[in-house]
């Protein structure tokens, strides 16, 4: 025994693979091996399929359904339309915007791959034979794709169901295919800076409609078990909790009597925050025929008629003086919603967080207002790899800290430096109204500009430029900046809800007696690798290895309460819940240690994975043995068992940041542009696991650069979807894909637990600033200001025409 | 996406392939790797009543060069063409036009007799076999017949191939000179926004032989005959460049769709024709 050497304490600590561990994930076991286990891998005794008849065209009236023919066909079990779901109460359902959804076309359709009628069958084979004999009669209606043409006075109007309604679920409509005008910061003031400022930038920036389109498409399998009462819905949700509780509102099914299980998904980026008319008609049709009913749409469905992202057409101004010092921002969005407002953000924030639009900048006023309208087009406006409108906010602000450079005559590096929010200002009080936690902005952006070497890269572009103008090259180099605040981590219950539900989240744990674990969470991974990263926060915590403890999400019959993984929320709450959880764990088991060793609670100190008498290293008690004794002796005034659960909410949102820089060459005549460099540098807080921060930047950086570079949602006149494949919606391959260099600063937030704020969006957010950004600057000298996303060869090819660039 | 029902046959030879075809009628598709047939059955937008596929049959597959003539059966995939040493060294661009189509997974199972036959206009193999004048072999109720690949396509999936005849083979003689096939597209696996191939011979720096022709820039493959005419016999030099060049834009009649307006497509025609006849020149 003599010759056992103790560990050390480092040596301890590297055994537990705790905070600041690149620890392999867990995950991918099963996934590389094709274990994973989705939706449709699901598999129910008697189980039938359900699908959708679909709108062909964007608006028109429903003349008249004829589902007889379905009906006829053998293998055919039923079809749904809204006169059918109409007593039910669930022809409309809520949105989570405070609008009403069509679940099946009642009375018209709105947009093209409007879901119609529901046809359910013994095979996918037999309901698409099904849905292709259903005959439906529209009357066809002049259709609205331009937001800026909804409101005018002879427009069509859309929501005939409202169209009388003066009031909105955020206040006053003035027009039928109005929606909401919302308003934040002073409108006056900002005005008066201004009209009296040295200079002024003046412009529309379009962020173009994009679709997440994560892997895996959306769908469910619904079974009502009609003797115990109890509906089981196992689906693609990325708030399991919030879908149970609003199925309970809205099917009058008692909440216990309702059971939520998200099993494996394939990516979410905010396509899976909402409640579809899949999910609807799948548990009607289950508790019409008694047996489970799977629905999975396909990639033209998913593309066509579920979330979209962004869509906003944002007219700003930026005032500064001649020196470059900004004094004031005014921004103007009309915000395109499409058919029904189906928004997945807080509810008191229609907009989401587009409020953060002043950025990364020291800005004395502001006002922004966003006005929702209604088109012909497919609902939503999620966020996609991002908080709420986070992106748009984000983008907006880096294209004015451009276009006012170009209008200063500076160079937009020097101009971002100079009005940064000072590393003293934080906690900082934005103009308009959020309170930034921390930050280090000006290290980070000397650490990019020099790490970039960014000065030769202005030498080597003008080198470019010039052999440009002597006729010796067609290419042009744009060095594309950005730096970018997130607001993630909602939120604070205060002013965080949706539809009512706080947006706390929260973590269980149990120890069991041998001294694993098991932790449950009401956050659901969809490629995050929670059970990794988690289980890692918990190590550090409770001084048990990481691998000794299993993660648990997704099923609300287990899992405590918590509102789902979107916009970067799942480290910054339930992280903090995990950790306080912990907390709990730890404070009992200092109780235990303390019994255990004969001491004073006092007397004892926290040493990574035990308890140890101070003074005294030698005498100590581990986690392992105080699990052990939590369950077999009786401590006087302590309960057995050794179990905490921590709901958490937030006193603030979290605030990620990063400087990244985008190099790339661009060809005039073909419009085909070469990334060259793409740097990444973010700073979220604490790390909790290096290697999943650089593939979520990884990730995020690559969505960025199909956003920024030819993703588009595009709709022609008559409102058909000219994207509805994946051949014209851009996802890019490994070819695609440049190479990435990513790098950090650690600025720790003060108010999280373990510092932590948040990165899986970071990277979406300020890399499509710097890609689109890039091109513009390849521009610049011939007088660029703007061109709208998404940068594809042609319209690339057309910045250059317009500009004279072909001879 | 599910196609309608449809019965599946497997003939061994091309005897029974081209009886079924005869049977049936317009209600039956023969299917070869199944690219763009496949998708287009799914979305419903052609219901085939009978599918046919060709896998089973050997004696359409695989190449044979004699001398100088090479003949590749129909169902020879395009990673075959791809790996066969023997025709790089007879007619290399047919491995630089291979590579240039969608990835590696599609090259797998597509096949040169799919690519030709179905006279898809963005398919790149049409305009390659119009560039080495290749001759197609059909087989159908009334026998076998050549016909030339620069008079197979008639518009958009219409071609001069009878409902009953099936495409077996094509041949060509091995090209000598210069050769590029320069494709210009949005990302892997799409197809052109503007492509255009190019052999020619220099001799005593003048163009004594030249073919051009097109992909993805008409409602069919495009030939350029005038701008072979122009260049045939002339001194190779910047000016008789940018007049070939023009020639060929101005037989192009592309359409608009997501990769860009007419004026784009037509402007990058410019581009990529110059590209190849630059690169083919230097490789002559």
């Amino acid at each position: 025994m003599d010759d056992v050497k103790t560990p050390s304490r480092e040596e301890r600590k590297s055994a537990l693979s705790g905070l600041g561990t690149s620890r392999k994930r867990v995950e991918d076991a099963r996934f590389t091996q094709g274990k994973g286990n989705y939706v449709d891998d699901i598999k129910l005794k008697g189980m039938l399929f359900g699908d959708f008849v679909r709108s062909p065209v964007a608006h028109a009236r429903l003349k008249n359904i004829d589902t007889s023919a379905a009906l006829a066909l053998p293998g055919v079990h039923a079809v749904l339309t809204a006169a059918d779901l109409e007593p039910l109460g669930l022809h409309w359902m809520p949105t989570l915007a405070g609008d009403k959804q069509m679940v099946l076309a009642d009375g018209k359709v709105l947009f093209q791959g409007q879901e119609v009628a529901f046809v359910v069958g013994d095979d996918r084979y037999a309901v698409a034979d099904g849905v292709s004999l259903v005959e439906v009669e529209y009357e066809e209606l002049p259709v609205v794709t331009d937001p800026f043409k909804a409101e005018l006075k002879d427009a069509p109007i859309l929501r005939e169901d409202i169209a009388d309604q003066k009031e909105g679920a955020h206040g006053a409509r003035r027009h039928p295919n109005h929606i909401f005008t919302w308003e934040a910061g002073e409108k006056e003031q900002t005005n008066k800076v201004l009209e009296e400022a040295e200079v002024v930038a003046d412009e529309m920036v379009y962020y173009h409609r994009t679709h997440p389109c994560p892997l895996e498409t959306c769908g469910c399998v619904a079974s009502m078990d009609k003797v115990n009462g109890k509906l089981t819905v196992w689906g693609t949700f990325q708030a399991p909790h919030a879908v149970r509780t609003v199925a309970s509102l809205i099917s009058s099914i008692p909440e216990h009597n309702i059971r939520i299980i998200s099993p494996d998904i394939g990516g979410g980026f905010g396509n899976k925050v909402g409640v579809y008319p899949g999910y609807v008609c799948s548990i009607v049709a289950s508790i019409v025929t008694g047996v489970p009913i799977k629905w999975v749409e396909d990639r033209m469905d998913n593309l066509m008629a579920t979330a979209f992202a962004r869509d906003y057409w944002m007219h700003g101004k930026i005032s500064a003086t001649k020196e470059g010092k900004i004094t004031g921002l005014w921004c103007h969005t009309t915000a395109d919603h499409g058919a029904f407002d189906a928004c997945a953000d807080p509810t008191k924030f229609p907009a989401g967080f587009m409020n953060i639009c002043t950025g990364s900048y020291d800005i004395p006023v502001a006002y922004l207002a966003v006005d929702g309208v209604y088109t012909n087009k497919a609902p939503g406006g999620v966020a996609y790899r991002c908080s709420f409108r986070v992106t748009e906010a984000s983008y907006f602000i880096e294209r004015m800290i451009e276009v006012l450079a170009q209008k200063l005559g500076m160079d937009s590096a020097e101009l971002r430096s100079k009005n940064f929010i000072k590393k003293e200002q934080f906690p900082y009080t934005s103009a308009l109204g959020w309170e930034y936690d921390s930050g280090d902005y000006h290290q980070a952006w000397e650490k990019a500009m020099k790490s970039v070497n960014y000065k030769q890269l202005r030498e080597d572009q003008a080198k470019q430029l010039q052999s440009f103008k002597d006729g010796k090259s067609r290419k042009l180099m744009g060095i594309g900046l950005s730096h970018f605040t997130e607001i993630v981590g909602a939120g604070p219950v205060k002013n965080c809800d949706i539809l009512g539900l706080g947006m706390f989240d929260a973590c269980e744990i149990r120890i069991h007696p041998t001294g694993s674990a098991i932790a449950r969470l009401g956050t659901i991974s969809q490629g995050q690798g929670h059970a990794t990263t988690f289980a890692q926060i918990l190590a550090s915590e409770i001084g048990i290895p990481a691998s000794d403890i299993t993660l648990e999400e997704g099923d609300t019959d287990t899992a405590p309460y918590g509102l789902g993984t979107y916009g970067s929320r799942s480290t910054p709450v339930a992280g903090a819940a995990t950790a306080m959880a912990g907390r709990k764990i730890r404070a009992k088991a200092q109780m235990i240690a303390a019994y255990l060793l004969e001491v004073h609670d006092d007397d004892l100190e926290w040493d990574v994975d035990r308890f140890s008498v101070k003074g005294a290293p030698e005498k100590f008690k581990t986690m392992k043995e105080i699990a052990f004794a939590s369950y077999n002796q009786a401590i006087p005034g302590v309960e057995p068992g050794l179990e905490a659960v921590s709901y958490y909410d937030p006193p603030n949102m979290t605030y990620p940041n990063g400087a990244y820089v985008v190099v790339m060459e661009i060809d005039v005549d073909t419009g085909v542009s070469d990334i060259k460099q793409v740097y990444a540098l973010d700073d979220c807080g604490t790390r909790i696991n290096p290697m999943i921060i650089e593939g979520q930047v990884h990730g995020g950086l690559t969505e960025a650069l199909a956003i920024s570079m030819g993703q588009e949602i595009a709709y022609d006149e008559q409102g058909n979807v000219m994207t509805g494949t994946l051949m014209d919606f851009f996802i890019p391959t490994a070819w695609e894909t440049p190479n990435y260099e990513t790098d950090y600063t650690e600025t720790p937030s003060p108010h999280h637990p373990i510092g932590a704020k948040g990165v899986g969006e970071s990277p979406n957010v300020g890399g499509v600033s710097a890609f689109s950004n890039a091109v513009h600057d390849a521009f610049k000298p011939f007088g660029l200001t703007q061109a709208h996303m998404p940068h594809d060869h042609w319209r690339v090819w057309k910045i250059a025409k317009d500009l004279g660039l072909h001879s | 996406m599910i196609p309608s029902a449809f019965t599946f046959y497997k003939p061994e030879n091309i005897e029974k392939a081209v009886s079924l075809m005869v049977d049936f009628g317009d209600e039956a598709r023969v299917i070869a790797g199944g690219h763009s047939l496949i998708p287009v059955m799914k979305q419903r937008l052609t219901d085939i009543k009978h599918l046919i596929d060709l896998s089973g049959i050997n004696e359409i597959k695989g190449i044979e060069i004699t001398d100088n003539r090479i003949s590749i059966g129909a169902m020879t995939t395009q990673v075959e063409l791809i790996n066969n040493e023997e025709l790089f060294k007879k007619a290399p661009i047919i491995r630089e036009a291979s590579l240039q189509i969608a990835d590696p997974q599609v090259r797998n199972l597509g096949t040169i007799g799919g690519n030709v036959a179905n006279g898809d206009p963005a398919n790149d193999m049409p305009g390659l076999m119009q560039l080495l004048d290749a001759t197609y072999k059909l087989s159908g109720s009334k026998g076998v017949r050549d016909v030339k690949a620069r008079e197979f396509y008639e518009g958009a999936y219409f071609t001069v191939r009878e409902d009953d005849e099936i495409l077996i083979s094509i041949s060509f003689e091995a090209p000598s000179g210069g050769y590029a096939y320069e494709k210009q597209k949005r990302k892997i696996g799409d197809y052109a926004t503007a492509a255009a191939g190019v052999i020619l011979k220099v001799e005593n720096n003048m163009c004594s032989s030249a073919s051009i022709a097109l992909t993805n820039l008409s409602d069919t493959p495009v030939y350029c005959n005038k701008a072979v005419d122009i260049i045939l016999g002339k001194e190779i030099d910047n000016n008789i460049l940018t007049q070939v060049t023009e020639a060929c834009v101005e037989q192009s009649d592309p359409v608009a769709d997501q990769r860009g307006p007419v004026e784009f497509k037509k402007y990058v025609a410019g581009i990529v024709i110059k590209k190849a006849l630059t690169r083919a020149i230097e490789r002559t």
